[in-house]
């Protein structure tokens, strides 16, 4: 409910999918954070027999350039929920957000599409993505690039930001850019971008949204005993959805990373049936 | 939805509410906090858990009204209720391996101060005391703080209770007339613990300190919260509150929390013609 804007998912949607589940008797406890308000095995000593985690992939990443921690700076899940979750756009909603003029997105996926056009809704006059790669590998899916420039976004590809230049009030006043080139092809397969020696310039702005990924919270997997983790910090499951721990399942992006809301339901689905034959081959 | 069930003024600013959050008290720790939400579309705000019992299930909180949200909190009586209520959030301070800290609050800090102080005294460390306030009409908290500390400092920036003076002075004094601590914890205005890190610092006394940044979910999800210690990014919500004071960076938290100012002063404005309009008509 945070992070998609309402123009891509409407809320109207995900409510009606959950008053779908209140229905079927699922009781929802909010307000709940687990590895704080109750650990996992808390859960089984209040008797449930099996736990499935799908607690997404939501800490952000930042590139740790000097100036990050400027004022106008923020990870793409603060503005999108300052934004979507918490309608910093309507007038009435309590929570606030900056007024800029010329915004930064930094990366090429579909988060960052999504933080430009809601900084270009919220008026902001320049938008402009900076992405190290070029229009070819650009992750976003190809709709979502397409609606990005209708609405005017502006692609600055083959670029990478190497500092953020502040003011004397400790506000961004603009990104210092590089431009890349694409050299040989890494581990991923692809182009591994490289630095054009003495490119660098600097782009006015007086806002910036890191939207370079995420990784899973290592709230959970902290607080539970013998729960496997792979080197991104993702949970290691099999196809089942059974993760090292009897009893507890997983699925989504806790254990793809940032992946779509298609393959964390049918993971969901699949750990479901895992689940009803657990429980039932215990008895 | 969870109730009110005291509401006590403890100065013309400060109120001090206890809640009925029994899952939430069972897990408390000194040093969490709280994320609550008063309404529907409503900020979320963190407050520190004042205070708990586990087996009343109750958590108290102490807050200062300071804006609009801590000024809507404010307009709920005992039998009322909170929205949201969610934690405890965030490390619990280290206290176990302590026997003899100077704790020291600034103002509101007070109340953020005072579960650390009585879960250091609940561990038999000995507890020197010192808090500060602008004035004697914003004091909070004294006889709380008498009876967990050993001894209880109290001053004044305007000398109106208390000995005149900053916290600082009566630190410096202590270290002077050779008192010496295993740790000095300090929370308060950023500034008061800017000045108390650079003090200890000459005396290379460890101090934690407890950073409030401005936070939106409390669980490491948004950044928002973030800040520089040691010259790496920390998130205060997940990687503290607490932190050693002697490798944050506090020109740059100072810069950070002013983010939000102006919008500030036109929601505190707005709330408080709302509230005069309801109350006139
Ligand atoms: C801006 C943005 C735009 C996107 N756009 C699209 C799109 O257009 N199409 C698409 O298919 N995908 C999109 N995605 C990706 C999609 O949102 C995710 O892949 C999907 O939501 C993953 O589902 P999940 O159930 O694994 O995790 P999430 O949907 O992230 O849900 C995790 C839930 O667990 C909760 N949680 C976390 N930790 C704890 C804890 N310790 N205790 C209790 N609760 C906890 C969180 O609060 C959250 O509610 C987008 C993502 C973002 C950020
Ligand atoms: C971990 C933590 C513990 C805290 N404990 C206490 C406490 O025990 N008692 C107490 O009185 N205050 C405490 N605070 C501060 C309290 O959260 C703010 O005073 C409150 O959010 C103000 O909201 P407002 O809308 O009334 O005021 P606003 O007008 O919105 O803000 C006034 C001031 O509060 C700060 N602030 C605003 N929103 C937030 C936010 N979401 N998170 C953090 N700070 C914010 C701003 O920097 C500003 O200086 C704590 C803050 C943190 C982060
Ligand atoms: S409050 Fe969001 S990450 Fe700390």
């Amino acid at each position: 409910m945070y992070g998609i804007p309402e123009f891509r998912l409407p809320k109207t949607i995900v409510q009606q999918e959950i008053e779908g589940l209140k229905e079927m008797g699922v009781e929802i406890e909010c307000n709940t954070v687990i590895g704080r308000s109750q650990t996992v095995d808390e859960l089984f000593e209040e008797g449930y027999e099996a736990v499935f985690i799908g607690s997404g992939a939501g800490l952000p990443n930042f590139m740790n350039l000097s100036g990050e921690n400027l004022k106008g700076v923020y990870s793409a899940n603060e503005f999108l929920t300052r934004c979507n979750l918490m309608k910093a756009y309507q007038k009435g909603g309590d929570t606030p957000l900056q007024r800029a003029k010329r915004a930064v997105i930094v990366g090429g996926g579909n988060v960052a599409m999504d933080a430009a056009r809601c900084a270009k809704r919220l008026g902001v006059g320049h938008v402009y993505i900076v992405y190290r790669r070029s229009m070819e590998e650009l992750p976003a899916r190809k709709e979502e690039v397409e609606h990005a420039m209708e609405e005017g976004i502006e692609f600055l590809l083959l670029r990478n930001p190497i500092r953020v230049l502040g003011n004397e009030e400790g506000w961004i006043r603009g990104v210092e850019c590089v431009e890349m080139e694409l050299g040989e092809p890494d581990e991923s397969g692809r182009c591994r971008p490289v630095e054009k020696n003495g490119s660098n310039f600097v782009l006015e702005a007086d806002c910036m949204i890191m939207a370079i990924g995420t990784s899973p919270n290592p709230l959970i997997r902290s607080t539970t005993e013998g729960l496997e983790t792979n080197r991104k910090g993702c949970l290691v499951c099999d196809e089942q959805g059974r993760t090292t721990r009897e009893g507890v399942f997983a699925g989504g992006d806790a254990v793809s990373g940032a992946a779509t809301v298609i393959l964390a339901m049918g993971a969901g689905k699949t750990a479901a049936k895992a689940i009803d034959e657990y429980i039932k081959n215990k008895q | 939805m969870y109730r009110i069930l005291r509401k006590q003024r403890l100065n013309p600013t400060v109120t001090r509410m206890v809640i009925d959050a029994p899952k939430v008290a069972r897990k408390a720790q000194a040093g969490q906090f709280v994320i609550l939400r008063v309404k529907e579309d409503g900020e979320r705000i963190p407050l520190t858990i004042a205070d708990y019992d586990a087996m009343a299930g109750t958590v108290t909180i102490i807050y200062q009204i300071v804006g609009a949200t801590t000024m809507l909190l404010d307009r709920l009586e005992q039998g009322d209720a909170i929205l949201d209520f969610v934690g405890p959030l965030g490390r619990p301070s280290e206290v176990k391996h302590l026997h003899k800290v100077c704790v020291i609050g600034g103002g509101v800090g007070c109340a953020i101060a005072y579960p650390t102080a009585k879960a250091l005294h609940e561990n038999g460390a000995e507890v020197t005391l010192i808090s500060g306030f602008r004035n004697k009409d914003l004091v909070i908290l004294q006889e709380e703080f008498q009876a967990v500390s050993k001894t209880c400092h109290l001053v004044s920036d305007d000398g109106s209770t208390g000995k005149k003076g900053l916290v600082t002075d009566v630190l410096k004094e202590l270290i002077e007339q050779g008192e010496s601590f295993d740790e000095v914890i300090a929370i308060g205005p950023l500034v008061m613990m800017k000045f108390v890190c650079l003090l200890t610092k000459q005396y290379s006394i460890k101090t934690i300190v407890s950073m409030n940044p401005i936070m939106i979910d409390g669980t490491g999800m948004c950044g928002c919260c973030r800040l520089s210690v040691g010259g790496e990014m920390k998130f205060a919500c997940v990687d503290g509150p607490d932190f050693d004071g002697h490798a944050v960076d506090f020109d740059e938290a100072i810069s950070r929390s002013s983010t939000y100012r102006e919008h500030e002063r036109k929601a505190r404005e707005e709330a408080c013609n709302l509230f005069h309009k309801e109350v006139a008509s």
